[in-house]
């Protein structure tokens, strides 16, 4: 037997205690949110109903599975407030997801080009945002955009607005809010790729007569796809889900569904509905999700 | 002759210059201002301590970092332990039954919104009926960190060459001998970096600790959260200031643990 296999069976026993705790605190908790999901609100300890007792026999499991039902599925899709709240999320989502390409491609591709000692050192200024607090950064930009905040003051100074613009509570706070707290998932994704371009092939696109936008267009870009599949899909699945971000910064009129959740869950106290929203929410991640496990999966499993 | 492509042109300076100019100037006005004497946030009123000394004496404010630092430090811990061996697992353990799953679960968290990792852990810990505190946070933490942690180890140790563990075999040790002695040297400054992100990460989470704290336990970020829902305070300038201070210097202990690790462990992994 080579060493390899050999040392291939202990390894397997490692994963043993992250399995268990994984499986414990990751994939039961789901099996708990599907039950809830499917149960009525109660005022009781816990608010809901039925709760399962598995003292009381066999018998009164049953009777509990009787009462579960899709009731809270069905209000889910017959009130207005979630299906919007649904359509508003996957709006934000998209709009926030273009809008990350076009700022985070251009920072990526200059960061590409530069000399390798730079390139560490760009690389590393773009991770520290991503260390730092992300509540801390969201409560820097409220300093900003408030009503007498430096925002406004620059723009009086310059004589662009006349009187102070409301700038929080709206939809474009909440998307530098939202720019601003996921940019760093976007660079990095992408320069990843971009840095691994061989740039001989942009040289022989010149030597072909290819216009340096049509090379780009041509040769570069189709080339980053799979970085840009990668950042797209690490702002896209948690922005769906963002929740102190509209929550701070965007005006009361229309909620995600995260903060439909919330509002649900901590404000009304119907768990049920709450669960059901993640449920729905869950659905809805799924097929991103596959996506982006097979990516990652193609590329850390190239490695081993 | 072709064209130098490599060349630095004015247009990658400047969407550089802004791009970082973007994520930088927010965080440099929010420090300054945290050393502002007036009041009024936006009025200055010449350099001051005041408002370090404010939170210095907020008793509320204290409790809650301190909760914050037990639960980073802790769950951090745990969580490099689970990740470490995770990461040992998924690179070394070739195939086993399950492991699609497994990995699945280590991914899912990274992008998960937040939300539903905290409702689904609070729904768990309400039908065991455990007391929810401080255990309850450190184990929601540990659960989304370790993931975090997985992915750093993986990267590095997937970058090592296996030659070093079998010479290591070869030459009469156990597998767990050669893990101890050869490979584990090797990959400390990721697992140190692991740590440390994983600490970071804890101590900026809001949604999950909301979900899974009981009374009494609030951390740090639930208390600045709820005091910025009610409007910008200069004291939270000054807490924020620490706090940002406190994360350079991870951040430093970090960059000089991975400046321990080779160079080419250039990882692709962002993190």
């Amino acid at each position: 037997m080579s060493a390899r296999r050999i040392f291939a069976r202990p390894a397997r026993y490692a994963a043993i205690a992250p399995y268990v705790w994984m499986v414990l605190f990751f994939l039961v908790p789901f099996g708990f949110v599907l039950k809830i999901s499917l149960s009525q609100t109660a005022i009781a300890q816990p608010p809901y109903l039925p709760v399962f007792d598995f003292t009381e026999g066999w018998a009164a499991i049953k009777a509990a599975f009787a009462q579960l039902s899709l009731d809270n599925f069905s209000l889910l899709v017959s009130d207005n407030l979630y299906i919007s709240s649904y359509l508003r999320s996957l709006v934000v989502a998209v709009t926030s997801t273009l809008i990350l390409l076009l700022i985070g491609y251009p920072i990526a591709y200059g960061m590409a080009r530069l000399p390798q000692r730079w390139q560490a050192i760009a690389m590393m200024l773009v991770i520290v945002p991503f260390w730092t607090s992300f509540l801390i950064r969201i409560y820097a930009w409220i300093n900003i955009l408030q009503h007498d905040g430096l925002l406004n003051k620059i723009l009086l100074a310059l004589h662009l607005v006349s009187a102070p613009a409301v700038w929080l509570s709206t939809d474009t706070a909440m998307y530098i809010g939202i720019v601003y707290s996921y940019l760093p998932f976007m660079i990095l994704p992408l320069y990843a790729t971009l840095a691994k371009m061989d740039p001989s092939l942009l040289e022989a696109a010149s030597d072909l007569g290819a216009s340096p936008l049509r090379a780009f267009w041509l040769v570069t870009f189709p080339l980053s796809l799979a970085g840009v599949g990668a950042g797209a899909l690490l702002c896209f699945i948690p922005i769906v889900g963002e929740f102190v971000i509209p929550d701070l910064l965007a005006g009361s009129g229309s909620m995600m569904i995260g903060q439909t959740l919330w509002l649900e869950f901590f404000t009304n106290k119907d768990w049920p509905v709450a669960a059901a929203a993640a449920v729905a929410l869950l659905v809805l991640l799924v097929p991103p999700l596959l996506l982006y496990d097979r990516l990652q999966r193609r590329q850390l499993g190239g490695a081993n | 002759m072709a064209r130098k492509v490599n060349a630095i042109s004015p247009f990658n300076v400047t969407a550089l210059a802004l791009g970082m100019a973007f994520l930088y100037l927010p965080i440099v006005i929010l420090v300054i201002y945290s050393f502002n004497a007036s009041r009024l946030v936006t009025v200055w009123g010449g350099w001051s301590l005041r408002w370090y000394h404010e939170f210095f004496n907020d008793r509320a404010m204290l409790d809650a970092a301190w909760i914050s630092l037990r639960v980073a430090a802790v769950s951090a811990t745990i969580a490099t332990l689970l990740g470490t061996l995770a990461a040992v697992g998924l690179v070394r353990g070739e195939r086993f039954r399950g492991r699609s799953l497994f990995s699945g679960m280590l991914y899912a968290p990274l992008v998960m919104p937040e939300v539903i990792s905290g409702l689904s852990l609070l729904l768990l810990f309400v039908a065991l009926n455990a007391e929810r505190g401080f255990w309850t946070v450190t184990i929601a933490h540990t659960t989304l960190t370790m993931c975090f942690v997985t992915v750093v180890v993986q990267s590095r140790l997937a970058a090592l060459d296996r030659s070093l563990e079998e010479a290591a075999m070869d030459l009469g040790c156990d597998p767990v001998q050669a893990f101890l002695r050869v490979t584990l040297p090797l990959i400390v400054p990721a697992i140190a970096a692991g740590w440390m992100l994983a600490f970071t990460l804890s101590l900026d989470d809001v949604v999950i600790a909301s979900f899974t704290t009981g009374p009494g336990s609030a951390t740090l970020p639930i208390r600045i959260y709820s005091e910025v829902r009610l409007g910008v305070k200069p004291e939270i300038n000054a807490i924020c200031t620490m706090v940002i201070a406190l994360i350079a210097v991870v951040i430093v202990l970090a960059s000089l643990a991975s400046k321990l690790s080779s160079s080419e462990a250039k990882s692709a992994a962002p993190l």
